[in-house]
């Protein structure tokens, strides 16, 4: 192969004269993190609404439910991004779509709205399977003993149905972060947009992918452990994964 | 609201959405989800094999696939083909490789992790008697899997490798970010051309919409067709 290897243009500084190659992926992980953790909160309080929604005997919430979720899941999230970001601002009263182009860090906030959406269909699929699992007599036993639906949902589901789906949660999670990187066609400069840049600079295309490929690993490899720590803690009892 | 909209923009751009860039990702996809089978097939009976190396080289392949964003791995591909390309051809220097096989063989790499892991799924789920039963009546390893356990993994895994061919098929919209243009991509050169951005992009979130709707209501369908009953 042909290609210089410079395995230490990581600390080389970078046009962008805010520290070396390495600060620029440093700063592109805290951003790909920052966003992934508030696309995280949206996608579980969504998520949540619309699995209850889902999970609930009435006709009505269901199809909203279902019409919710078959709406964020059948486009891609590319374009999802692009409806948010391009044509949202111009469908709306003209104030309120220059007030939305003008947004300091729109990219961002697109970012973390746009993929938050996109994750809470998955996650409320994901919890209405949750709340299905549960036998019916939780319900039942629920409302015997008095509590209203939204008491029931409150106090049994809901903290039953959370504790079963935490490993699929976790790879929804690990998605949430992955799906991040699709910003980088809306301009938010993240992990993969840093490494774009930096080939683009110093023309060391291998060694700038490597650097964030090993970051995504590492990311990874600490939300696993995390999670699992999690997972034996929320562990319930009686059930296979619980003591 | 839509009063300075001109939706005629999509009707004069229709041929050129639809014989280039349409075809573009049909055949992406199409193509992929057939070497993604292969390859993860493969790959699912590496993990499964008596020998325990093959399963590691397999098992940190997928995991090592599935913790990388596309986006990431679509860029890796595009600068790293022309050099496999040198390896494989020994010419003197990295060799030219279009878009759409640059595009192919990243997504046929990618998908194959996913379809190892639901093919896995597909041949786990075969009782053991199956091929059991293949060896007492004197068939080879490969005899059973071709004749007894793929065809049977395959059948009960078909709706999830649909399932994942609709993912695949909007992942494809993904190589925007090489400016090709597939669907996704052409729609947004004319979008960019015309400045009618908020049509274009309707109009490919409708197409996109209207198709993987279609696809997943196909899906259901099928399954509850061949759901074998036991």
């Amino acid at each position: 192969m042909n290609y210089n290897w410079n395995w230490g243009i990581f600390f080389e500084p970078a046009p962008s004269g805010t520290g070396s190659y390495l600060d620029m992926l440093l700063s592109g992980l805290a951003l790909t993190i920052k966003t992934a953790l508030l696309a995280w909160i949206i996608a579980l309080i969504f998520g949540t609404v619309i699995g209850i929604l889902r999970s609930l005997p009435s006709k009505t919430a269901s199809w909203i439910g279902f019409g919710y979720v078959e709406f964020f899941r059948n486009m891609p999230l590319l374009v999802q991004l692009f409806l948010w970001f391009f044509v949202l601002p111009e469908l709306l009263p003209r104030a309120a779509g220059i007030w939305m182009k003008q947004l300091p860090n729109a990219p961002f906030w697109t970012a973390a709205i746009g993929v938050g959406l996109f994750m809470s269909a998955r996650v409320a699929v994901q919890l209405a399977a949750g709340i299905g699992s549960l036998p019916r007599g939780q319900q039942q036993a629920a409302t015997a003993l008095g509590l209203t639906t939204a008491q029931g949902y409150r106090y049994v589901l809901l903290p039953m149905a959370f504790r079963i789906i935490m490993p699929p949660l976790t790879s929804e999670f690990l998605n949430t972060i992955k799906n991040t990187s699709v910003a980088i066609t809306i301009g938010l400069i993240e992990l993969t947009g840093q490494a774009r840049a930096m080939q683009e600079f110093s023309f060391q295309v291998f060694e700038a992918f490597t650097a964030a490929t090993v970051m995504y690993l590492l990311i990874n490899i600490v939300v696993v452990t995390g999670m699992r720590f999690l997972e034996r803690g929320l562990a319930i009892p009686g059930y296979i994964s619980g003591k | 609201m839509f009063d300075n909209l001109d939706f005629d923009v999509i009707r004069r751009s229709l041929p050129y959405l639809f014989f280039d860039g349409m075809t573009f990702t049909l055949m992406l996809t199409a193509l992929a989800a057939l070497g993604g089978l292969v390859f993860g097939t493969l790959i699912a009976l590496m993990r499964l094999s008596s020998y325990k190396l093959l399963g590691r080289i397999a098992g940190l392949y997928v995991d090592f696939m599935r913790s990388l964003p596309l986006v990431l791995v679509i860029f890796w591909f595009y600068f790293l083909v022309p050099y496999i390309g040198q390896w494989l051809t020994g010419a003197p220097r990295p060799i030219r490789v279009g878009a759409f096989t640059s595009t192919l063989v990243t997504f046929i790499m990618f998908e194959a992790a996913y379809f190892s892991e639901i093919m896995r799924a597909g041949i786990q789920s075969i009782s053991k008697g199956q091929p059991q039963a293949a060896s007492a009546l004197g068939l080879t390893y490969s005899q059973s899997m071709r004749y007894i356990v793929l065809p049977q993994a395959f059948r009960n895994m078909l709706p999830v490798l649909l399932t994942q061919t609709i993912v695949l098929f909007q992942d494809t919209s993904l190589v925007y970010v090489l400016s090709i243009p597939d669907f996704l991509g052409a729609a947004s050169k004319v979008a960019q051309r015309d400045g009618r951005l908020v049509e274009m992009y309707l109009f490919a979130a409708a197409v996109y919409f209207a198709i993987s709707c279609l696809a997943s209501y196909g899906v259901r369908r099928l399954q509850a067709r061949i759901a074998i009953v036991r």
